[in-house]
């Protein structure tokens, strides 16, 4: 543990020195949950707050990381300095992954103020890996302006990454949905921003003035409510873009600076969403620990049996929970 | 999490345009457990040696039908040296004239798949000599 503390941190003092090498080993470090991740990311954390972390999620196909790369061109052409993490699915079968973000992005891949990570998914599920928010701090912590987060190609319910970031961006294909894919829970109800891409395709028009009728004017009146008690939605602006060739990229970086500030200056956008994130980061190290330990045979023996007998219907799942939880050494 | 996967960057540095191959190890690895990293076509070595430091890969595996492999690969595998990668693991895929293998493996590379290896064969390799990962 004290190597591991030694180890952490000389490779803090170097990443925020510059070092992109140290950086990119401490983003495995953190990955991989390892000793020396956890004992960088106690130093890191207090370093961290700084940047504008914005959340890129919507189906496959999208056009997700086509869009990352043409925001990494306009952040640069501003003179900012931009991370992204790319997060990619792991296979449930092997744990193998391909992760192919980078595809898009690599025109970038010379800029030293340009940072791209991949990371798998590694079993978790809701459109992020268990560590992508504690890699955004490490990313955060490093100096860069921006950090984009790309979730794996989502649903309709993959609504993580809005815990992780200040502002979350929605994409949406033309001629993806109608009005009621439009109404249901989920997703769009996260969004600050919902983009609809690939605007050069037919029914882009159409599909945007669907969601703005949807997501906008709906919301609209609900906000008038004087119910402040009660959780109110989002009034996502809508936006077309095609970041193919980069139309519509100014004005999409231009929403995101502006949903950064009213957030900032209202304290109301920026304080949920803070606690919200706090919240996701400890939950997922307590997740991560409660099954870290109720998988090791020295803390919980008598785990595979009892996982045997729920798979047999000899014990159901809540008897299973309770004997598992009641057996645990937690600290 | 002792079990994590080895990260595998698989590249295509050059000019050539057939990506078929490098695709379906890329796909074969990632069945085999491997995390891979696929990068897309027309590489310079700057890139990929950028890409392999970000990413923080144990195995850089290039891809090279166009016969300017004695040209490509020593950039790499020195861009890898320059910037302290020198525990990452190069290999090359493609068609690679033996008379060229000596000198490969001088500039750094760990070993050549010709046509005709198995993926099976390709991951047996990595798993036995990508470094030993913390």
């Amino acid at each position: 543990m004290a190597d591991a503390t030694a180890r952490a941190v000389e490779l803090v003092e170097a990443a925020v020195d510059g070092d992109r090498r140290a950086l990119a080993r401490l983003l495995t470090a953190v990955e991989n949950r390892s000793a020396v991740g956890e004992a960088a990311l106690r130093r890191l954390y207090p370093m961290a707050g700084r940047a504008h972390l914005v959340g890129i999620t919507g189906p496959p196909g999208s056009g997700k990381s086509t869009l990352v790369a043409a925001l990494i061109g306009e952040v640069r052409r501003a003179g900012r300095t931009v991370a992204v993490i790319a997060v990619d699915p792991s296979s449930p079968i092997t744990g193998g992954a391909l992760l192919g973000d980078r595809v898009r992005m690599q025109a970038h891949a010379a800029d030293g103020d340009v940072f791209i990570r991949s990371m798998a998914s590694r079993g978790h599920a809701g459109g992020l890996a268990s560590t992508s928010t504690s890699a955004a701090a490490v990313l955060d912590a490093a100096g860069f302006d921006l950090i984009l987060i790309e979730t794996v190609g989502t649903g309709q319910s993959e609504v993580e990454v809005a815990a992780a970031a200040d502002t979350t961006v929605v994409l949406e294909a033309p001629e993806m949905g109608d009005e009621i894919q439009a109404i249901k829970a989920g997703l769009l109800e996260v969004a600050d921003l919902v983009v609809v891409n690939k605007g050069d395709k037919p029914g882009a028009q159409r599909t945007a003035a669907q969601l703005r009728a949807m997501l906008v004017a709906g919301a609209g009146r609900d906000a008038d409510l004087s119910r402040a008690d009660r959780p109110r939605p989002k009034r996502p602006e809508v936006m077309i873009t095609t970041a193919a060739t980069g139309d519509g990229v100014p004005e999409l970086l231009a929403a995101l600076d502006r949903h950064r500030a009213t957030g900032r200056e209202s304290g109301a956008g920026s304080a949920p969403a803070r606690l919200a994130r706090a919240e996701a980061q400890v939950w997922a190290v307590v997740a991560n620990r409660l099954r870290d330990r109720l998988h090791d045979a020295a803390h919980a023996p008598g785990t595979a049996e009892t996982l045997a007998e729920v798979a047999d219907h000899r014990l159901d799942p809540y008897a299973a929970a309770d004997r598992l939880l009641s057996g645990l050494d937690v600290v | 999490m002792t079990d994590r996967p080895i990260k595998v960057l698989i590249a295509k540095p050059g000019l050539d345009g057939h990506d078929r191959g490098a695709k379906v190890l890329a796909r074969g690895l990632r069945d085999e457990g491997f995390e891979v990293v696929y990068t897309g076509l027309r590489q310079t070595p700057e890139m990929i040696a950028t890409a392999a430091l970000q990413e923080d890969v144990d195995v850089v595996g290039l891809s090279i039908l166009s016969g300017a492999h004695m040209t490509l690969v020593p950039r790499v595998t020195r861009l890898l040296m320059e910037r302290g990668m020198d525990d990452v693991l190069v290999t090359v895929g493609g068609i690679i004239p033996d008379d060229d293998v000596a000198a490969l493996r001088a500039a750094g590379v760990a070993e050549i798949f010709g046509p005709g290896t198995t993926i099976a064969q390709v991951a047996t390799f990595l798993r036995a000599n990508a470094r030993p990962r913390d």
